[in-house]
């Protein structure tokens, strides 16, 4: 697990990240003060809702943002140089060879117009002095990585022939083609069944061993993260309100927000007639709110949370959540069931071992 | 069908749609020719929620939309209070009357939408053409209510559907379907486009509005999580054929037909403790997918796979020995 290995230099560090879209209506604040790490080998989920400036982030880290953003602050720490402050010519060089993206929707992500084993090889031969010869080769190679049965018969081979699961793994090909020491996967799985689901999902796990890369894994499905990640980080209304291991996040969730999304997450186990639902929309981000920006649907919303933007309160070293409630003098709350059955499993199997 | 206790109630429950032998081909004998329902046969009780789940391709959206005859089947019959609807003309009054009765819910809250309609307008399209409001002001009052009822309020009413959020939108979609006063609604994913949070909303809706106007549901999803939670029964669809069919907890603790198992264990379940438990199956087709006869076998009371004969016994027995455990471990859990 995630917990046991050394305390290692992050590979990536992102600082105090403020972006704001420029619109009609006034600047958008997309990302408000976001600040996280990514550590080698590890797997990081950012769970959010739609807006909730998970897709931002890691375009912010691709240099891949629209031409209204403005950075109003921040860095992106990456091997002791501030991606934002390069050059055009060194985001090119850094896209694709050390930093890599899926993209969620398979569909639009490959050029419909050129054969798969050109795309595929295609980073390569931008990248390095290859050969066609041997770039196509080494496509193959990665191609049938990725599963992609007779992979050399298909070379030539348009984007249309293949299923949207196929060409979810030609994606996923691109990207490792250059042993990318960071993975950036923005929902690779929700345009996709699940039963495909699940072998992309066991492809990316069995090629982040191979190829030893950190991946940003973006998702809104806590599902799909209980599987793959080793930390998360939970993003409301353009802010990170938690994070922690897989583990503390599912078990022993200390933020409401958290609470809600995992309660509104239908378990097959547990049998109730009505789902809980967080009440209400996220806020609008032209003007957001003067306090917690989950204050007005948060059923545990205390005065402060409306006048006084909460800090982050360390549960663990590996853990912490940004509500009042973890205040000292805060009054206790009495935990919704679902995340009362969660706590009973936090206490049984992890709390002691976190002693030891 | 036996006719003993347990099969008894059955007598009870209204039938409002009958799908027998349906089959639904297109591009028929040329070479693109799509074999999209491969004879399928089911009822939708009145009162109950279907929930018809499936992989993109499996058939489950041509079955809600031959149902409602946006399609004619190619084969078979769709009968809806025991009327053939294949046989309805249109532009007649039964169709028109039928058309009333049966009303369809998107998937995509943004394409359904005209985006060049008021909302009072996209609601009351339906209340018009069925001339079903006596004045403007009984008009206006209609959807003022059904705005009040799906959860937004009458100032909406004049503003157009880009001004509204998905899940807003999704609220737009089902006051419409409503308006015409339907006794049957067929919900094509219609959750899929939200985020987790607003989904639970709008299930939470369908639910509440159905206990309130005594609807019928089918309900069409890929999400199976979701599913379980609005229905009554569970079909499952695979390659245009239903391959099992019961009581969503029977689906969920007892699923027996290979495909379903496979689907099951592969919903990623929100807990790290199970999911490092838990590995997906996969679905070998070739097994049970041979050119074999196989049709819809009540194996255990309610509970129907699809199977050929030799099958029936293998079938039965798992059914039996999956119901002595209380609480059966989720499909795909290695036991260790």
């Amino acid at each position: 697990m995630a917990t046991n290995k050394p305390a290692e230099e992050p590979i990536l560090s992102v600082k105090d990240l403020k972006i704001d879209f420029r619109t009609f209506a006034g600047p958008v604040h997309a990302i408000r003060d976001v600040s996280f790490d990514l550590k080698k080998g590890e797997t990081l989920a950012i769970v959010g809702e739609s807006g909730s400036g998970k897709s931002v982030t890691v375009r912010s880290i691709m240099g891949l943002l629209a031409n209204n953003a403005h950075i109003a602050s921040g860095q992106i720490m990456f091997h002791d140089a501030d991606i934002l402050k390069k050059t055009k010519r060194q985001l090119n060089a850094m896209r694709g060879n050390d930093i890599a993206m899926i993209f969620q929707d398979p569909m639009t992500s490959l050029d419909p117009t050129m054969p798969i084993g050109k795309q595929v090889a295609e980073p390569l031969r931008l990248h390095t002095n290859i050969s066609e010869k041997k770039a196509l080769a080494e496509a193959v190679r990665v191609l049938k990585l990725v599963g992609i049965q007779d992979a050399q018969e298909r070379l030539k081979d348009y984007p249309h022939q293949f299923s949207g699961g196929q060409r979810q793994r030609i994606v996923i090909a691109i990207a490792i083609i250059n042993h990318p020491q960071i993975l950036l996967a923005d929902e690779p799985t929700t345009a996709l069944d699940v039963t495909i689901q699940a072998q992309i999902i066991h492809l990316l796990k069995e090629i982040q061993e191979k190829i030893d890369t950190s991946i940003i894994f973006i998702t809104h499905d806590l599902g799909v993260v209980a599987g793959i990640a080793d930390r998360v980080a939970v993003m409301y209304a353009g802010k990170i309100i938690e994070y922690g291991t897989v583990d503390e996040i599912f078990y022993n969730a200390q933020h409401p927000y958290t609470w809600g999304l995992l309660e509104a997450m239908p378990t097959l186990e547990t049998n109730s007639d009505r789902l809980y639902a967080i009440p209400g929309t996220p806020p609008d981000l032209l003007d957001p709110p003067k306090g917690d920006a989950f204050a007005p649907r948060n059923p545990f919303a205390m005065q402060i949370d409306l006048e006084q933007q909460p800090p982050f309160f360390q549960v663990s070293p590996t853990h912490a959540a940004a509500t009042w409630l973890l205040y000292p003098g805060a009054p206790k709350v009495e935990l919704p069931p679902e995340i009362k059955r969660r706590r009973q499993i936090w206490e049984t199997q992890f709390a002691g071992k976190e002693a030891e | 069908m036996m006719a003993d206790d347990k099969t008894s109630k059955k007598d009870d429950r209204e039938i409002l749609v009958k799908v027998e032998h349906l089959v639904q081909t297109f591009n028929k004998g040329k070479k693109d020719e799509v074999k999209a329902i491969q004879d399928i046969s089911f009822n939708i009780y009145k009162g109950e929620t279907l929930g018809l789940v499936g992989e993109s391709g499996s058939g489950k959206t041509t079955t809600g939309r031959s149902i409602i005859r946006l399609y004619q089947p190619t084969g078979g019959d769709v009968l809806f209070e025991g009327q053939n609807i294949a046989r309805l003309r249109n532009g007649s009054k039964a169709m028109l009357d039928f058309r009333r009765k049966v009303q369809m819910i998107f998937q995509d809250p943004y394409a359904s939408l005209n985006p060049r309609m008021k909302v009072k307008d996209i609601i009351a399209e339906g209340i018009d053409i069925h001339h079903l409001a006596k004045s403007n002001a009984d008009r206006d009052n209609r959807v003022n209510a059904l705005l009040d009822e799906v959860g937004l309020n009458k100032d909406h009413a004049t503003r157009y559907p880009h001004e509204f959020s998905g899940g807003q939108r999704q609220r737009i979609g089902i006051a419409r379907a409503l308006a015409v006063e339907p006794e049957f609604i067929i919900a094509d994913e219609p959750i899929s486009a939200l985020d987790v949070s607003i989904q639970a909303q709008v299930v939470n809706l369908l639910k509440d509005i159905q206990d309130k106007q005594n609807l019928t549901y089918l309900f069409i999803a890929h999400d199976l999580s979701m599913v379980k939670y609005i229905s009554d029964r569970i079909a499952v669809m695979h390659y245009g054929r239903l391959v099992e069919l019961a009581s969503a907890d029977e689906v969920y603790n007892h699923p027996l037909h290979p495909y379903t198992q496979s689907l099951l264990s592969a919903i990623p379940i929100p807990d790290p403790e199970i999911e490092r438990k838990r590995t997906p199956i996969p679905y070998d087709a070739s097994k049970v997918e041979d050119e074999r006869r196989r049709r819809m076998v009540e194996v255990y009371p309610d509970h129907f796979v699809f199977a050929a004969t030799d099958e029936v016994a293998g079938y039965k027995a798992a059914a039996v020995k999956s119901h002595l455990v209380d609480h059966p471990p989720l499909v795909g859990t290695t036991t260790d």
